[in-house]
């Protein structure tokens, strides 16, 4: 791990932009994209998240295992969202089978 | 660790300065993995519901005062810049300008929390509005919910899982500001100044990780849908 | 005279055991090797509570109708014998015993990246397992080790929250251990040691904390959901509040599965170990192995939701499912194949160790195939919940990787203790211990297949005699665990010194003294050949 110390306009232009950031997304919420409003909100997030690790965790100055470990990190992160999400998403496309409602109450605790 | 002075000690299990550096920074980054896995859990929880309970989302999100989010996430950015630049202080042994640095970002830390809860979380609590102990919207909130044709025990689910992502998040700014607390007197002492600045660098990580937690919360639960 | 001069081993003057005393010097101690001995202390002693549990229930089920215990306690019998073992044996055994002790020796480094760390994990696995003894004996908890909701968060009147407490934390332990493995593995090996030349033990080790890394983390969290539920009972778990139960079971067993594989990587990591030492033959495939160490550790996350075909997920969801699990079987197959070829023409004794890794591979077969039936959705559906899932799961966890514990402690003991234990008790009990694990296990194979469900304490009169044969083989099983406790500690104390070398094997540990210094080596050892480099020797 080499020692670079990072010039400090570089960290001032970093945090003006995520600043600039904050104020779209905010002003963003205030429009009307319909489904695009979430995207836009994520792929904001995303930008300033990559901002802060490359510039402020230095990630962009050292390279090697920690971008390994990152990387892990959030594709494990996206296993556990797409396969959960495989289930949710496709458990109405065969009905259930009719008939297996009971006529007893179902048990309350408390 | 070492000892105290000016000097950049190695520990005994290692060779030499850059085994440590190197091992210090891979343990933080390992560290902070196992972070994103456990705020995994509760991401996952919210994509699922917020598949099922768009709208009770929706409505959710807008029981929310966006000026309290948008504070939170310029603060923490503040407090980003000041820790990264408290850790070049340390790497060029500047004692002054790290503990300045060091006393803006828990100041702001300490803001975030102390708002959070006095202000944010009560104010929630005033308007009925925190599940498991008293959640019974009114007023203009119930105005809201209709709004939006949203159950109430799904609106309910929303704040729930607001409270507990939020609430994990404090309690990790808050042992963010524990850690710099301790190295600002560390710091006080001189411990920087000879080139150890291991400790600072890996607490800036930290510091950085919880922000970024922060930068998606924001839009995930104060944004959802707009407000138009 | 002959000309072969004979030297009497002999323990070393000052080393890591004798170099200081009193309890501060092991309580407050950061020497990887003694925070070996602390788990190894701790483990064995919930093993004892675990197995005390197993006890009562398969004396409960010599009868039919259960007369020793009421159905509520037994329900809490096999909650508290299975979160023992996974989280308080198993998940420990070989990591934090064998592991602790010998990965920074096989690497050639003084200790672990982080000594402090390791200390506080074994103090943060202490005050788990204390939280999670309050919760036993203030009344125990009885929802499965699997905690499912909304049982768990609605139901039921017992400790599940002290319970759940006691796994958040000793969680923590894990997690740290690993990452301290990680990093010591990446950055501290000895000169020319390069990945290639590594043991294959360190390749498992290596495997298996990724999986604490990127798993555990998902049982702290979810266990802080459920706790809240419980607690709070907003509904994130309960259908009747709009929550989905599955959720829960996504979030479990996304933890869960790669679980079962951290229980059985370090085993297989040992049994490369012992095959080649005993076999005295480099491993077979050697890539092919530390590969597959890596590929079970990627592809057990692919897989979880194979637990949870029958629990009203999506069908197709359980197709994909399905089609991953028949995968993830591939490179433990490669091992298995892999270690029986070393075997295959080598020069093979058979110690102690060597029999529990023979045992190793044919049991780990069996359960390994029988998972593959569970795999096949269909078959799944019938054997669900029955005793053809405790038979395979117990195939694997006792019958491969307690017993590869067993071989690896046997084998590094005389490292460990400076001294040899006795070898004719040792093979008596390997001999027992597989007797008496297939006698209890095999059968329920068959019990489950022909439908005993798990989890009850009580049968239909037909299974009888599959019971009481399974009962039996407990006993036995039993006996087979209880010799090695007194051996074992005998001879640590008056057991004949062991000398650097006593099996002739390949690797570091082998070079320092047995026991080693506090620092592992005296000199940091260059590693210039192979791992298991036999092949020169023979000729």
């Amino acid at each position: 791990m080499t020692e670079h110390i990072v010039p400090k306009k570089i960290y001032i232009l970093v945090f003006a932009i995520l600043i600039a950031f904050t104020a779209l997304t905010t002003a963003v919420a205030y429009t009307d994209l319909g489904p695009f409003n979430t995207v836009v909100a994520l792929a904001i997030a995303v930008c300033k998240a990559s901002l802060v690790v490359l510039f402020f965790m230095h990630m962009k100055y050292n390279p090697g295992m920690t971008r390994i470990v990152l990387a892990a990190a959030v594709g494990w992160l996206a296993i556990l969202l797409a396969l959960t999400l495989t289930d949710v998403s496709s458990r109405h496309w065969l009905p259930a089978p009719q008939g297996w409602e009971s006529s007893a109450p179902s048990p309350r605790p408390r | 660790m070492s000892e105290g002075h000016a000097q950049a000690l190695v520990a005994e299990q290692f060779d030499d300065v850059e085994q440590q550096r190197g091992a210090t920074s891979l343990g933080m980054w390992v560290f902070l993995a196992t972070e994103v896995l456990f705020f995994g859990g509760l991401f996952c929880g919210y994509t699922l519901y917020r598949g099922l309970y768009s709208s009770a989302f929706e409505a959710g999100s807008h029981l929310l005062k966006i000026k309290f989010g948008a504070s939170y996430t310029v603060m923490l950015i503040c407090s980003s810049l000041t820790m990264a630049l408290g850790v070049r202080a340390a790497q060029l042994r500047r004692r002054k300008a790290l503990l300045i640095f060091l006393i803006i970002t828990i100041l702001l830390g300490a803001a975030f929390v102390f708002i959070k809860l006095r202000y944010e979380w009560y104010g929630d609590y005033l308007e009925h509005l925190v599940p498991g102990i008293d959640f019974a919207p009114e007023g203009e909130n119930l105005v809201v919910i209709q709004r939006f044709g949203a159950a109430l025990p799904h609106v309910s689910l929303f704040m729930f899982l607001y409270f507990v992502m939020t609430g994990v998040h404090a309690l990790h700014m808050i042992i963010g500001v524990g850690l710099l607390a301790t190295l600002f007197i560390l710091a006080w002492r001189g411990h920087f100044t000879g080139g150890h600045y291991e400790p600072v660098e890996i607490s800036g990580l930290y510091w950085h990780f919880v922000d970024i937690v922060w930068i998606f919360l924001f839009p995930l639960l104060y944004l959802i849908g707009g407000r138009y | 005279m002959s000309t072969v001069a004979v030297e009497v081993p002999a323990l070393p003057d000052v080393h890591y055991l004798n170099v200081s005393y009193g309890w501060r010097s092991w309580l407050l101690t950061t020497d990887h090797k003694r925070i070996a001995w602390l788990y190894l202390l701790a483990i064995t002693f919930f093993f004892f509570v675990g197995g005390a549990a197993a006890t009562l229930m398969r004396l409960n089920l010599i009868e039919p109708q259960g007369s020793l215990l009421e159905p509520a306690t037994y329900n809490k019998l096999f909650t508290v014998h299975g979160l023992i073992m996974i989280f308080f044996f198993l998940a420990p055994a070989v990591p934090a015993v064998l592991g602790n002790f010998l990965i920074p020796i096989m690497i050639g480094a003084r200790d672990v990246a982080f000594p402090r760390l390791n200390l506080l994990s074994w103090y943060i696995f202490m005050l788990g397992g204390s939280v999670f003894l309050y919760a036993v004996i203030g009344g125990g908890v009885d929802t499965g080790w699997t905690f499912y909701t909304p049982l768990s968060t609605t139901y039921v009147n017992t400790n599940v929250i002290s319970a759940a407490m006691g796994i958040f934390i000793s969680g923590f332990s894990s997690i740290l251990t690993g990452l301290n493995f990680v990093v010591t593995i990446h950055k501290m090996r000895a000169p020319g040691l390069t990945w290639f030349r590594l043991p294959l033990f360190i390749w498992s080790m290596y495997a298996a904390s990724v999986i604490f890394i990127l798993a555990m983390p998902v049982i702290a969290i979810t266990m802080v959901l459920l706790m809240l539920e419980r607690f709070f009972h907003v509904g994130i778990f309960d259908p009747a509040l709009g929550g989905d139960p599955i959720l829960f079971q996504h979030l479990f067993w996304f933890f869960g599965h790669p679980e079962v594989y951290i229980l059985i990587l370090p085993s297989m990591g040992v049994i490369s170990e012992l095959v080649a030492a005993f076999a005295r033959k480099r491993v077979f495939g050697y890539s092919f192995v530390a590969f597959s160490s890596v590929a079970i550790a990627v592809i057990s996350f692919l897989v979880w939701a194979h637990h949870m075909f029958v629990s009203g997920m999506s069908i197709y969801a359980g197709l994909v499912f399905s089609a991953l699990s028949f995968a993830v079987a591939i490179p433990s197959a490669i091992k298995v194949f892999n270690w029986t070829a070393t075997m295959y023409q080598g020069s093979v004794s058979y110690d102690a160790p060597m029999l529990y890794a023979i045992g190793f591979i044919g049991l780990f077969t069996m359960g390994g195939l029988t998972g593959l039936f569970l795999a096949s959705l269909a078959v799944d559906v019938h054997v669900h919940d029955t005793y053809f899932i405790v038979a395979h799961f117990h195939y694997i966890m006792v019958g491969g990787a307690v017993m590869g514990y067993l071989g690896g402690i046997h084998y590094w003991w005389p490292k460990m203790t400076g001294r040899l234990y006795p070898e004719g008790w040792a093979r008596l009990s390997a001999l027992i211990i597989f007797i008496g694990f297939n006698l209890t296990f095999g059968p329920q194979f068959i019990l489950g297949y022909v439908g005993m469900p798990r989890r009850y304490s009580v049968y239909p009169a037909e299974f009888q005699i599959l019971n009481v044969m399974s009962s039996a083989g407990a006993s036995i099983l039993a006996v087979g665990y209880i010799i090695p406790l007194i051996y074992l500690l005998w001879s640590a104390r008056y057991g004949p010194p062991a000398g650097p070398n006593p099996w002739g094997a390949k690797g570091l540990e082998w070079l320092t003294s047995s026991p080693p210094p506090t620092h592992n080596f005296e000199e940091t050892p260059i590693v210039t050949e192979e791992a298991y480099a036999y092949a020169q020797e023979e000729a």
